[in-house]
């Protein structure tokens, strides 16, 4: 299990524990951690697990590409530490793993 | 509106149902809450079914929506594997498979989806390896029939066929889909898209048969081994899957004298014709542009749930007006739409930034109405972000290739 730090919109900060091989936002949605909606369930489809990498966390995340990167680009209030959780996968390398969740999806 | 300490109880417990149970105690509701589904497993999501799922590449607990024990954590009671037999709207309960007492509830909410529209009991005659798909248990006895070189027939040119006929190319399948409409895609999207999965589908070795009907199975001990078609046509075959469209499940709500047509009709605040039952999700035809509209979307069962909830709970006061969405991915290429196309008039095709990107605009006398993004998540997303809101580029605008819609 990895330890990864949601932090809500309205502030509250929650950490959990999620099975490697899982992405982030399984790790989000399975917790019940608000503000994660992952409509399309993980297929990068529809921006909705939209959330800020912690700086500190960037380089081992790495950045969006392609599809994910495009789809960003238009989201909501994107920010160059933007992320869509379901393409970010849980491995131990990412043990502490802090991130922020914007008020709004997609 | 339900008052803190009221049961509510929830028939159906798919995407939709979770979602209503899920977001009525996000917003604080302290009554019982009873979520009853008929399969055995928990809350799931349906999409990857006929997508990773089939693949092998996402295995059964990662389609929950959420641990089965995490239910119970929030206070919800997880009924699974018991189906509602009846709904007696005068003493408020509900007759329940397996409970010898009526279940009573102060709010009813009907979630109950929909249910893949079967071929004829006169074609399917007793041949078992012919499937209709809709549930894990489905998928699971399709996967289990999938073996490469074996002759699969897809009856229906739609999504779910085109899906299905996908992931069965990938595994080594001999695939022939055959609609009996004049084209692949008819009731869902215009010529220009039909066109592109059509080559991309031949590209991949499925074979399509358009404006063919079929006139009967012919097979031995249970086993239907040819498909004969009214054309005089017959090809050899293993296993058929049925794709032909999907039916409200609104019997029981028919049965307890609720309006029901197409779907249970419900109004914008998602409330039946009785002041105690809501619905929403696929089974649930509400207003929507000005007609009685039913979505068939993760979307609008998620979107249509929270704001069933959100209106049991006095959040909100706004009509339910959505911007529906959906996806499809088939082989390597994804497939984005945003908005309703039916009853456009007229279509613009643009070119995306990435090689393989293109977009399909459909437009009304009132101007956009949707998209079908092919490769290209940036037409999606902006037509989501226009959809929103009522001022949106005019034809004239997309059609130029020169236009960069990041000036509007």
């Amino acid at each position: 299990m990895v330890t990864i730090t949601y932090v809500e919109p309205d502030g509250t900060e929650r950490t959990v524990d999620v099975a490697e091989g899982r992405s982030v936002m399984e790790g989000a949605v399975s917790n019940g951690i608000r503000g994660i909606v992952a409509e399309c369930g993980g297929a990068c489809s529809c921006a909705t697990c939209h959330a800020y990498i912690n700086a500190e966390w960037l380089d081992a995340v790495g950045p969006a590409e392609g599809d994910e990167a495009d789809m960003i680009e238009f989201a909501l209030d994107p920010r160059p530490n933007s992320r869509l959780t379901c393409q970010i996968e849980v491995h131990s390398g990412l043990e502490g793993l802090r991130l922020e969740i914007p008020a709004e999806q997609a | 509106m339900a008052t803190q300490a009221q049961t509510i109880v929830i028939l159906g417990a798919g995407q939709a149902g979770a979602s209503v149970a899920t977001r009525l105690r996000e917003n604080g509701h302290v009554g019982r809450i009873v979520l009853i589904g008929d399969e055995t497993d928990p809350p799931y999501q349906r999409p990857p079914l006929s997508k990773k799922y089939m693949t092998g590449e996402m295995e059964c607990e990662r389609l929950y929506l959420k641990p089965a024990e995490a239910y119970a954590a929030i206070g919800v009671e997880l009924i699974t594997g018991c189906r509602a037999l009846a709904i007696d709207r005068v003493t408020q309960q509900v007759e329940l498979t397996g409970h010898e007492v009526p279940l009573g509830y102060d709010q009813l909410v009907l979630t109950t989806g929909a249910r893949p529209r079967a071929l004829p009991e006169a074609l399917v005659n007793g041949f078992d390896n012919i499937l209709c798909f809709r549930e894990m248990a489905d998928a699971n006895r399709l996967r289990a029939l999938m073996a490469p070189g074996r002759r699969m027939l897809v009856l229906g040119g739609g999504y779910i066929g085109l899906e299905t006929a996908a992931v069965a190319r990938g595994q080594g399948l001999d695939v022939t889909i055959a609609e009996q409409g004049e084209r692949i895609l008819g009731r869902v999207a215009c010529a220009e898209t039909a066109d592109h999965f059509r080559n991309l589908h031949q590209g991949n070795g499925v074979r399509i048969l358009e404006n063919t009907r079929l006139e009967r199975f012919e097979g031995k001990d249970g086993v239907a081994e040819r498909a004969i078609f009214a054309d005089g046509r017959a090809i050899d075959i293993d296993l058929v899957v049925v794709g032909i469209g999907i039916l409200p499940n609104q019997d029981l709500a028919d049965a307890a004298g609720i309006d029901c047509d197409q779907g249970i009709l419900v109004d914008e605040m998602c409330r039946t014709s009785d002041p105690r039952i809501h619905a929403a999700g696929d089974c649930a035809r509400f207003p929507f542009q000005g007609q009685p509209t039913r979505l068939e979307s993760v979307q609008n069962a998620i979107a249509q749930a929270e704001h069933l909830a959100d209106s049991l709970t006095g959040r909100c006061v706004q009509g339910y007006a959505p911007v529906p969405w959906f996806w499809s991915d088939q082989y390597q290429c994804k497939l984005q739409i945003a908005g309703l196309s039916r009853g456009y008039t007229h279509i613009v095709q643009r070119s995306g930034g990435r090689p393989g990107a293109v977009s399909i605009w459909y437009f009304d006398d009132s101007g956009l109405i949707a998209v079908d993004a092919i490769n290209d998540a940036r037409a999606f997303m902006l037509a989501k972000r226009w959809l929103e809101q009522p001022r949106r580029p005019a034809q004239e605008m997309l059609g130029d290739p020169l236009w960069d819609p990041k000036t509007f």
